[in-house]
Formats: structure tokens, C-alpha cells, sequence
């Protein structure tokens, strides 16, 4: 049951003025522009549009400067925006074996077609700061000609031998978007993969090393990773043809992990994907380490470590919906910490053996909480004794309206 | 690189849309307000902005599933002389989406001369800009080398 009061509207109006004040800063400093947002700080954009599921730099941007560069509540932003905007279709899907390569590297063999391409990484740096770097002039890249050679994936080029497990190509009717359909365990893979991608990246960063750890051993290798641009192109019904919209970039690990085989398949080499949009190889990498732990079911193996457990991943890997949960806990429940009370008097004057038991404490403000984990025995309701009626709290119950949004 | 049209006739249309939509949107301005003989036209859809929810293929060449959305614009005009243009580009610029939708009606009427005049332009600009990403790229490619074996 939820309460009507009012009251906090002048508080409210006046906490949002000053946070776009703190959002300012000092105002002899420069104020950000989204254009050096999305060129400086990039990688960051990246994750906003790859959590936010959006591919859109310049939204990206904005939702970072809005959210004083918190990344989740920016991700939040960016949930929000795309559900204003109507569905025009799916795309075909994207080619990584066609990318425009900006770096492809890969730790399972040294000389493949298109060579190990290191790019922009942070990878072999020391990890030292750099003054310098707030102040100073930028050299221009090195060049050098580009062979013209075709980089194909390196899954593709292994599959020869039969000992890595090729590509699955099932005839699909019906792609899954969790977008469209409520989750509904269990899942297949092609909804675990746009969870995944969309997953926060701490999250999957740490389940992925907890596998690596020995909770759900999988041996991987880096088969590969490629970070670069694809075309993306839509069937469009007026015109029948599949049109070129543009390209994106996006990050592309491919994990091999070695099998033991069951009583069907013979040992080799299993894979795990990992997809993201813009550059985010930790991302790219920690998705393939989950998507390969969570086909634990699929390939016979036991399933008793969370990396392995699809409802406990998937059910937790958007940090929209974790941070919606909550941060919903700072929000006035006053109602149903005073039922709260009532019962840990309750339970507190059973426990030190009064005889003399406390009447029960009205209860009714628990109604509203959906959440099943805090549903306690139901209690016969009697007025309480020195509790003051049900939603007739006092205090300054302005921020009902929050509480409603649960 | 673009899936070609069923219809090879479709496909110098298709690969003109697609140097309009992969070009910068002040390219485009530009060449539009450099353009003399703007034809008189009137907006039949749009420009509108939309989602398109890109796919990708699991292991990379296996079943598709959703990756995440992006944004498109869309915009449709109809030349007086009665030709229709289509354009779709990822982002949210509409006045983008309509000079390439004039482009592409007018391709229809006069391809010869869009072709020399803002295709050929275009796609020479893009076709050098890949090529300098891919030099730079190309300067961090790894040559391995033998270290001398210590036994002889």
C-alpha cells in the first residue's frame, strides 16, 4: 500500500539546481564539449553505448556529461533515451571476417594471414602517469603500406583439423530480443549473447577470472580478437535491396577452451564469443570467458559454480536493472520499516521471554514491496499498541512519488 | 563490403546509397549547397530517427543474435520530375538523411553526372581515409624474428 502525502517539491527543485550547478564546476574552467568527449574520451563513450545498447557517440557523450561521468547512470541515460524511438527493423547481421581491422591479435598462433596488428593498446605500456600528457603536442602515427591481405578469423582457419568446433548454423526462425520478451529461463544462447553484451562489464569481468580461478575450469586461449569497423545494412522493403547504413566499430574475442570430450562429441577445442560495440577488449574478452562457462549444460559438464549458472548470470548482468534495485533502497520506505519494527519488537519480546507479549504491529504498509525475499509471515492484524497508524507516519514524507515508482 | 543487390540493376543504386550514408554529413552539406541546379522536391517521409537493432552472428559466422540497437535516420523525397529518394544513415542527423535522399532521387534521373560530381569525390575521400587507418594500423603489425639458437 502506498500513502499519498505530499511535500519535498521545493527540496527536489532545489537539489537538481545544485546538481547542475556541481555538474558546471568552477565556472573559469572551460565547460566540456561533447565533440572532445567523444574523441578524448572515447573508450568511455564506448561503454555507455555498448551497456546502453545504443550505437550513438554523440548520445554517449551527452549522457556522460549529464551524469558528471558516473558511466552506469549514464548507461541509464542512454536506456531511457532509446525507449522513446521507434523499432525501424534488424539488421543483417554484421561480417567480422569483412572488418576494417584496427587491431587483431592473437595468442594461440604467432604467424597467421594478416599478421598480429597491435594498434591503438595499452598493452606494453609501463603504467606510468604522464604529466606531459594534460599539455603537450601529439606526434603523428607511424605509416607504413599496408600489405593487401585478407585477415580471416582464426577460428576459421583452425576448424580445418576438426579440432575446434566450427560455427553453429541452425535453420532460426525466431532470433530472441530481450528487448522485446521478458527473460524467461532457461535461455539459448542468442539471448545469452545479448545479455551478455549489454552486461556490465565489471560483473562479467569477475565471473570470467572466477572461472579462470578454478570455479568452472575452461582452459581458454585467445584464439583472436579484432577491433575494428563493420558495415551495417537493413533489408529495406521499399527499395528490395539490403542498404548500407554506415559502420560501426566494434570489439570481437574469440576464446578457445580445451574439452575433454563427452560420450558424443570427442575432446577438442570449444569456443566461447564475445561481441561488443566500440573498443572494450576487457569486455569482449570477459563476455566470451562467461558465454563459454554458461554452455556448460549444453556440452554435458557439471554445472555447480556461478559462472556457470545461467539465471545467476544472466539475471544479474545488467547494472541498470542491478542499480535500479538498489539505489531503490534509499527511497522512503518509511511505512514498511515501521511494520518492520513492529515485528523485531515483536520477535525481540518472544526471544528474552516476556510473558507479558507486546500486541503485533500492524503491518499493512509491507503491501506495496513486490519483492518476495522480504515477505514474512503474514501477521494478524491489531491495532498496535504506541505505533502511530498506518500511513499516518510522522516526518517528511515528501518523496512518496519515488516510492510509487518501485 | 555490402551484400550485392538480387537485381544487378539495383546494385549501382545500392553502392551509390552507400557512399552517401558512409559520408560525413558536412561533406554532404557542402556538396549540396555547391549544387547549381537545386530541382524543385517536397518531403514524402521524414527525416526521422529510429532504432535499428544490429545483429551479429555467435563464434562470428554462426546463428545471429541481437547485439544492441543503433540509431538511424531516415528520410524519403519525391523530385518534381517524379523521381523517389531513399536515404538511411546510422545517427540522428536529419538534414544528413535528406541531402542523401536528394542525391539518391537525382542519381535516378542523372547518374553520369552524380556519379563525377559527388559520388566519385566521396567515395575518393573515404577510400583514402581507410587507407590511412589502415597504414597506421599496418606500422603496429608484429615482425617476429628468430633469436640465434645457442647450439651450432
Amino acid at each position: 500500500m502506498y500513502v499519498a502525502v505530499k511535500g519535498g517539491e521545493a527540496a527536489i527543485a532545489n537539489a537538481h539546481r545544485l546538481l547542475a550547478d556541481r555538474r558546471r564546476g568552477d565556472r573559469a574552467v572551460p565547460a566540456l564539449r561533447l565533440d572532445q568527449i567523444v574523441e578524448q574520451l572515447a573508450l568511455g563513450v564506448d561503454r555507455v553505448m555498448a551497456e546502453g545498447s545504443l550505437y550513438d557517440k554523440e548520445l554517449a557523450a551527452l549522457a556522460i556529461l549529464q551524469a558528471r561521468g558516473d558511466l552506469i547512470e549514464a548507461i541509464f541515460l542512454v536506456r531511457a533515451y532509446r525507449t522513446t524511438l521507434p523499432r525501424f527493423g534488424y539488421s543483417r547481421p554484421i561480417d567480422t571476417a569483412e572488418m576494417q581491422i584496427e587491431r587483431r591479435v592473437s595468442a594461440t598462433y604467432k604467424d597467421l594471414p594478416g599478421g598480429q596488428l597491435l594498434g591503438p593498446t595499452f598493452d606494453y605500456t609501463h603504467r606510468l602517469l604522464d604529466p606531459a600528457l594534460a599539455t603537450g603536442d601529439v606526434e603523428e602515427p607511424v605509416v607504413r603500406p599496408s600489405i593487401d591481405e585478407r585477415a580471416p578469423r582464426v577460428t576459421d582457419l583452425l576448424g580445418h583439423e576438426g579440432l575446434i568446433e566450427p560455427d553453429m548454423h541452425e535453420a532460426q526462425d525466431d532470433i530472441g530480443d530481450l528487448t522485446r520478451e521478458p527473460l524467461e529461463f532457461p535461455v539459448n544462447r542468442d539471448l545469452r549473447l545479448q545479455a551478455l553484451a549489454r552486461g556490465d562489464e565489471g560483473f562479467l569481468l569477475a565471473l570470467g577470472y572466477s572461472t579462470q580461478r578454478g570455479y568452472g575450469r575452461s582452459h581458454p586461449f585467445v584464439g583472436e580478437i579484432r577491433i575494428g569497423e563493420v558495415d551495417v545494412e537493413l533489408d529495406v522493403p521499399e527499395l528490395g535491396f539490403a542498404v548500407s547504413l554506415g559502420r560501426i566499430r566494434v570489439t570481437e574475442c574469440q576464446m578457445v577452451n580445451k574439452f575433454k570430450g563427452n560420450a558424443k562429441v570427442p575432446p577438442q577445442f570449444t569456443r566461447g564469443y564475445g561481441l561488443v560495440f566500440g573498443q572494450a577488449e576487457r569486455k569482449a574478452m570477459a563476455m566470451s570467458l562467461v558465454d563459454r562457462s554458461l554452455r556448460a549444460r549444453e556440452l554435458g559438464e557439471d554445472v555447480d559454480h556461478p559462472a556457470q549458472d545461467e539465471e545467476f548470470v544472466i539475471a544479474h548482468s545488467d547494472n541498470v536493472q542491478s542499480t535500479g534495485f538498489v539505489e531503490h533502497l534509499k527511497l522512503p520506505h518509511y511505512v514498511d520499516f515501521q511494520g518492520e519494527l513492529g515485528l523485531v519488537r515483536e520477535m525481540r519480546a518472544e526471544h528474552t521471554g516476556l510473558s507479558d507479549t507486546l500486541p503485533l504491529a500492524g503491518r499493512d504498509g509491507e503491501g506495496g514491496e513486490a519483492h518476495s525475499e522480504r515477505a514474512a509471515p503474514p501477521l494478524p492484524a491489531s491495532p498496535a499498541r504506541g505505533e502511530v497508524p498506518d500511513g499516518a507516519n510522522g516526518g517528511i514524507e515528501g518523496l512518496t512519488s519515488a516510492e510509487a515508482a518501485e | 563490403m555490402i551484400s550485392p543487390a538480387a537485381n544487378p540493376a539495383d546494385q549501382p543504386r545500392q553502392a551509390a546509397m552507400a557512399v552517401l550514408s558512409h559520408a560525413a554529413p558536412a561533406r554532404l552539406a557542402a556538396l549540396w549547397a555547391g549544387w547549381p541546379d537545386k530541382p524543385g522536391h517536397h518531403r514524402v517521409r521524414g527525416p526521422e530517427t529510429g532504432l535499428v537493432m544490429v545483429r551479429g552472428r555467435a563464434g562470428g559466422g554462426g546463428n545471429p543474435f541481437n547485439l544492441g540497437e543503433a540509431t538511424v535516420t531516415r528520410a524519403t523525397v519525391r523530385l518534381a520530375t517524379g523521381e523517389v529518394g531513399h536515404a538511411y544513415c546510422l545517427g540522428r542527423d536529419g538534414d544528413k538523411a535528406m541531402t542523401a535522399a536528394l542525391f539518391d532521387a537525382l542519381f535516378q534521373r542523372d547518374p553520369a553526372r552524380i556519379e563525377a560530381e559527388v559520388l566519385a569525390p566521396l567515395r575518393a575521400e573515404q577510400v583514402a581515409a581507410d587507407a590511412r587507418r589502415r597504414d597506421e594500423t599496418a606500422a603496429t603489425r608484429v615482425d617476429f624474428f628468430t633469436m640465434v639458437r645457442g647450439d651450432d
